[in-house]
C-alpha cells in the first residue's frame, strides 16, 4: 500500500485533526480552548476525554523516579544511588524544594513545569506482602485482596461510564493486560499488523468463530483495529516524515519487532497510541505495560540500568503527549507501579522489594498543584518496617479520584463495582481540574 | 466419564504433548496412556542438539567480553568492532539454542516428556533479559532442569538454585552475609556490601511454598541470609564460571525459617532449608496446582490437584510418578479443551503438524516478539502466564492468522490439507472444520483454516 493510498483512505478525519493542531501551535491555547469547548458542546464532555493508565512493572523505585532531594535522610539511607541534589551534575530536575523528578524525565519535568504533570510519592496498593504478582493483581484487579476477582478495574470502569462501547478502550502489546480483561470489550495493538492477509480469510474464520466465545470477539475487534491502525501508523510516519512500507505494510512473515527498546521507537510508540485515541470514534482509555523495574542489583543512579528505563518511560510519554495535540487538554495519563523499593540501598547496589512508590500524574486537564497525597519522609521512625516508604495514600483512592473527576463515574459505583469493597477509601481530591 | 480410543490417543498427542506429527495420533490409538507414560524415564528430558558449550564456558565468555568492553572504555570507545562483534557472537550463541530447542520440540517422538520439561523450564524461569543471562539460559535448561524433571523434586530445585544462570539472574552471586568476613573486609575499605534477598524469596514463593504458605518478611531475610555464599567462581579461580561455596561472604550463626531452626552449616544450610522447603504440603500444592493448570485447564479441577498432590507427598517429591498420576487421572482426558495454546505452542504444533523443521533464528524471533512471547525471555521470574485471556487479545489472533497465511502459503506444497487437518487433529477435528477445509479455494487456505481453527489453536 502506498502513502497515497492511505491518505485517500484517512483524508478527511486526519486534515481536520491536524489543522487543529497546527492550528495550536501558531496560535497557542485559544485556538486550543476554542476547539474543544466547541467540540465539547456538539459531542458531549465525555466523548472528549481521554485517560491512559500505564502500568509499570517490577516495582519502580519511586525514590529514583521523584527524588526527595530535600529530604534529611535521602542521600544517607540511598549512598551510591543517590540521585544527586538540584543543580549538580546529573542532578534531579526540581518540582519544589523537597522533591525532583530524575534526570532522565527531562519532557516530563517540562510538563510539570506547566502544570500539567505532578507526583504521587507515597502511594501503595492495599497488599503489603511484596510479591511482584500479588501486587501486580491487586494494582490491576482493583480488589482489596489478591485474586479477589479475575477482571480489571478499568474495564468495570468502562461499565461505570454507559454502555457497552460507548467509551472505547485498546491496551498496548500483544497480550491483554488483567487491567483491561473483564466483560466490556476492548481492543489491543501492537506493531506490525494483517495487511498482507487475503481478506478472504477473516470472513471464513470469522464464521467458524460465530459460536466461539474467545476467538469470536477477539478476531473482531482486532480486525477493526487493524482498520485503525492503517491510520495511525500512517499518521505518525507522516508526521514523522519516515514512513516506509514495512511499517504500514508489516503483516506476514515480515512482523515488526514489538516494543523495541530504543527511545526514538518509545516516542513512536506513543505518538501512534495518540494517533489511536484522536481518530474520530477513537479510543478514549488506554491501557500499558511497560515492564524491567525490578532493580535489585546495580540499579545506577543518574546514569545506569534505571535510567535507561526512566528515559523509555519519558520519551514514551513526550510522543504521547505531543501526539494527542488538541486532545492532550482533556487527557489524564497516571502511570503507577505495583510497589516501591527499599529505602536503603541494598548490598548490591541495588534495591529490594518495598511498600509505597511514586506515581505520576500527567495531562492538560490536570489540576496545578504541588504533590498529591502527603509525603511521610524517609526519618527512620517513619519507614514503614524500619524499611520502606510508608504509604500515606491508598492506589486505589487515587484511581477513584481520577475517575469520579475525569470521567464522571459516580461514587457509588467507585466504591462497590470498580473497586470492590473500597467504601472507606475515598477519591483522592483536587487531581483533575 | 468414558472416552474412546480415537478421542483419547488424539488428546493424548495433542493436550499433554505437543501436537500431533503425521501418524502419531494412529501411534498412540492403542493405548494412549501407556503411550505418554512410556516417555517417562529416569534419565530425564530429551537434549537439544547443539554443541553447546557449558554455562561456565558461556560465562566465562561474557566476563571476557566485559573485560575487553571495560578496556576498550578506558581508552575512550566502548562501541569498536571488535567490542560489538564479542557482543553479537554471544547473542548468536542464544539463537542457536532456541533453534535447537524449538527443533526438538518440532520433531520429537515423545511430546509429552518435552512439555514435561518445558513446563519445569518455566516453573524456574530463567530469562534472558540482560545479556549474561541470554548467554547462560540455554545450558541452564540443560545442565540443571532436563536432567532431573522424572527425579526428586528437591534435586531439581537444588540443581535451578545452584545454577550460575539462576545466580545470576535473581543477583544472589553479589549476596554477601552483611556479618560476615567479606564484608567486614570491604567496610574497612569504605565500601557497603550486604544481602540481595530475591533468589531467596522467588525460591519461597515461585519454585517452592507459594505465596499462601504463611513465611514473612523476616523468614525471606533468613533464607537469604543462609544463602549468602552460595555464589559463581572468578575467572582466575579453579573451575571458573562454576557454583562455589565462599565461605567468607557466608552470614555466621543459626538461622530460623517458618518456625524451624538451621544451625551453621556453611553451604549445607541453604541445603537444609530448601529440603524442607521441598518436603513442605504447601510446596506439594503449589505444583499440583500448577500442573493441573498447565496441562488440564486453567481453572484445575480439584479433584486432580489432590491426586497430584497426594503422589508427591506419598513419594516424597518423585516427579516421575507425579506424570504417570498425571497420565492416569480422568480429569486430564475431559473431552473439552480447556487450554488456549501460548505461541510457543502454537508454532511448534503447525510446525508438527505440517512436518516442517524451523530453520533460522531471524525467521522465528520476530515472530514470537510479535505474538508476544520473545524467545527464552519471560517477563518476570514468575514465567510465562497460563491463562487463555492473556493469550487470546485481539492484536494476538491477528498475528496468528497473519502468520498462519504466511507460513501455510509455504509450507503446504502439493498435499492435501484435507489429509493434514485429519493427521493433526484425529478425532479432535470438528465436521465443520473438516468441511470448511474441504472447501477452500486453495490448499494455503486449508492449511491456513486448519491452523487458525478453533480445535487447533486449543488443546
Amino acid at each position: 500500500m502506498t502513502r497515497e493510498d492511505i491518505a485517500c483512505q484517512a483524508t478527511l478525519p486526519r486534515l481536520s485533526r491536524r489543522q487543529a493542531m497546527w492550528g495550536g501551535l501558531g496560535l497557542g491555547i485559544t485556538v486550543q480552548f476554542m476547539g474543544s469547548r466547541a467540540y465539547a458542546d456538539s459531542q458531549g464532555a465525555l466523548a472528549q476525554k481521554r485517560l491512559v493508565v500505564i502500568v509499570c512493572r517490577g516495582g519502580l523505585d519511586g525514590l529514583s523516579l521523584s527524588p526527595p532531594v530535600g529530604d534529611a535522610n535521602y542521600s544517607a539511607l540511598r549512598g551510591a544511588i543517590a540521585i544527586p541534589g538540584f543543580g549538580e551534575a546529573g542532578g534531579a530536575l526540581k518540582l519544589d524544594d523537597t522533591f525532583g523528578l530524575h534526570p532522565a524525565m527531562g519532557a516530563t519535568h517540562a510538563l510539570a513545569v506547566k502544570g500539567q504533570a505532578r507526583i504521587v510519592p507515597a502511594v501503595a496498593t492495599p497488599d503489603r506482602e511484596r510479591s511482584h504478582f500479588e501486587a501486580q493483581d491487586v494494582l490491576e484487579s482493583g480488589a482489596s485482596v489478591v485474586y479477589g476477582t479475575s477482571s480489571g478495574w478499568l474495564n468495570r470502569a468502562l461499565e461505570a461510564m454507559g454502555p457497552a462501547g460507548k467509551v472505547k478502550a485498546i491496551s498496548v502489546g500483544p497480550t491483554a493486560p488483567l487491567i483491561l480483561r473483564g466483560p466490556i470489550e476492548a481492543a489491543s495493538w501492537s506493531p506490525g499488523g494483517a495487511a498482507g492477509v487475503d481478506p478472504r480469510l477473516p470472513g471464513i474464520l470469522g464464521d467458524l468463530y460465530a459460536h466461539d466465545p474467545l476467538l469470536g470477539p477477539a478476531l473482531a475487534s482486532g480486525m477493526a483495529t487493524q482498520a485503525m491502525a492503517k491510520i495511525a501508523v500512517a499518521d505518525v510516519a507522516q508526521s514523522e516524515g519516515m514512513m516506509t512500507d514495512s511499517q504500514v505494510n508489516a503483516g506476514g512473515v515480515t512482523l515488526a519487532p514489538v516494543l523495541r527498546q530504543g527511545l526514538p521507537q518509545a516516542r513512536k510508540l506513543g505518538a501512534t497510541l495518540a494517533a489511536f485515541m484522536t481518530q474520530p470514534d477513537g479510543k478514549q482509555v488506554a491501557a500499558v505495560s511497560i515492564d524491567g523495574f525490578d532493580t535489585h542489583a546495580n540499579q545506577g543512579a543518574a546514569q545506569g540500568q534505571l535510567a535507561l528505563r526512566l528515559a523509555y518511560v519519558d520519551a514514551f510519554l513526550d510522543g504521547l503527549a505531543s501526539g494527542l495535540g488538541p486532545s492532550w487538554n482533556n487527557t489524564v495519563v497516571v502511570l503507577a507501579t505495583e510497589f516501591g523499593r527499599t529505602a536503603r540501598v541494598n548490598g548490591t547496589a541495588g534495591t529490594d522489594h518495598g511498600t509505597a512508590s511514586t506515581a505520576l500524574v500527567l495531562g492538560g486537564a490536570l489540576k496545578k498543584g504541588g504533590i498529591v497525597g502527603d509525603w511521610p519522609t524517609l526519618a527512620q521512625a517513619r519507614l514503614f518496617e524500619n524499611r520502606d516508604t510508608a504509604p500515606t495514600l491508598d492506589m486505589r483512592g487515587l484511581f477513584k479520584g481520577v475517575l469520579r473527576d475525569h470521567m464522571g463515574v459516580e461514587r457509588a459505583k467507585l466504591d462497590t463495582q470498580v473497586f470492590p469493597g473500597s467504601a472507606g477509601v475515598a477519591p483522592a481530591d483536587g487531581v483533575v481540574a | 466419564m468414558a472416552i474412546d480410543h480415537d478421542l483419547k490417543s488424539a488428546i493424548a498427542v495433542t493436550r499433554l504433548g505437543l501436537g500431533a506429527k503425521d501418524g502419531e495420533i494412529a501411534a498412540a490409538r492403542n493405548d494412549p496412556e501407556a503411550y505418554l507414560i512410556a516417555q517417562i524415564r529416569p534419565e530425564g528430558a530429551d537434549q537439544p542438539q547443539t554443541n553447546a558449550p557449558t554455562a561456565a564456558e558461556r560465562f566465562n565468555e561474557f566476563r571476557a567480553y566485559q573485560q575487553e568492553r571495560q578496556a576498550a572504555k578506558q581508552v575512550g570507545d566502548a562501541k569498536t568492532d571488535p567490542v560489538k562483534m564479542a557482543a553479537r557472537m554471544l547473542r548468536d550463541d542464544t539463537g542457536v539454542d532456541f533453534v535447537a530447542r524449538v527443533r526438538l520440540a518440532a520433531s520429537t517422538d515423545a511430546g509429552f516428556r518435552e512439555r514435561w520439561a518445558l513446563f519445569w523450564a518455566n516453573h524456574f524461569t530463567v530469562s534472558a533479559n540482560k545479556l549474561v543471562t541470554a548467554t547462560v539460559v540455554g545450558p541452564f535448561e540443560q545442565e540443571a532442569i532436563r536432567p532431573h524433571v522424572f527425579g526428586r523434586f528437591e534435586d531439581l530445585l537444588v540443581a535451578s538454585s545452584s545454577h550460575p544462570a539462576m545466580l545470576l539472574y535473581l543477583d544472589q552471586a553479589q549476596s554477601i552475609g552483611p556479618n560476615s568476613m567479606a564484608a567486614q573486609f570491604q567496610a574497612r575499605a569504605g565500601k557497603h556490601v550486604g544481602l540481595n534477598e530475591n533468589l531467596a524469596r522467588e525460591i519461597m514463593e515461585l519454585h517452592t511454598v507459594g505465596v499462601d504458605a504463611g513465611y514473612s518478611q523476616a523468614d525471606v531475610t533468613e533464607f537469604a541470609r543462609a544463602m549468602t555464599g552460595w555464589s559463581i567462581s572468578g575467572l582466575r579461580e579453579p573451575d571458573a564460571g562454576r557454583f562455589t561455596f565462599r565461605d567468607r561472604a557466608h552470614e555466621p550463626g543459626a538461622r530460623t525459617i517458618m518456625g524451624r531452626r538451621y544451625a551453621e552449616g556453611g553451604e549445607g544450610q541453604a541445603r537444609a532449608v530448601m529440603k524442607d522447603l521441598a518436603a513442605s504440603p504447601h510446596t506439594a500444592h503449589h505444583l499440583a496446582v500448577k500442573i493441573a493448570r498447565h496441562f488440564v485447564a486453567d481453572d484445575p479441577p480439584p479433584t486432580l490437584v489432590a491426586r497430584l498432590q497426594r503422589a508427591y507427598l506419598d513419594t516424597n517429591g518423585q516427579l516421575s510418578v507425579v506424570a504417570k498420576t498425571l497420565i492416569t487421572s480422568p480429569e486430564t482426558w475431559n473431552p473439552t479443551a480447556a487450554k488456549f495454546k501460548t505461541p510457543y505452542e502454537f508454532l511448534v504444533s503447525s510446525w508438527r503438524a505440517a512436518g516442517v523443521l524451523p530453520q533460522d533464528i531471524a525467521a522465528i524471533a520476530p515472530v514470537m516478539n510479535a505474538m508476544g512471547q520473545k524467545a527464552f525471555s519471560a517477563p518476570s521470574p514468575k514465567g510465562w502466564p497460563e491463562e487463555k485471556e492473556v493469550w487470546c487479545a485481539p492484536d494476538a489472533v491477528i498475528k496468528r492468522m497473519g502468520w498462519s497465511e504466511a507460513f501455510a502459503a509455504k509450507a503446504v506444497g502439493d498435499r492435501d490439507p484435507a489429509q493434514i487437518a485429519a493427521n493433526a487433529l484425529g478425532a479432535r477435528l470438528s465436521p465443520l472444520v473438516a468441511k470448511t477445509i474441504a472447501r477452500a479455494e486453495t490448499r494455503p487456505e486449508g492449511l491456513s483454516i486448519l491452523l487458525m481453527s478453533p480445535e487447533f489453536q486449543r488443546r
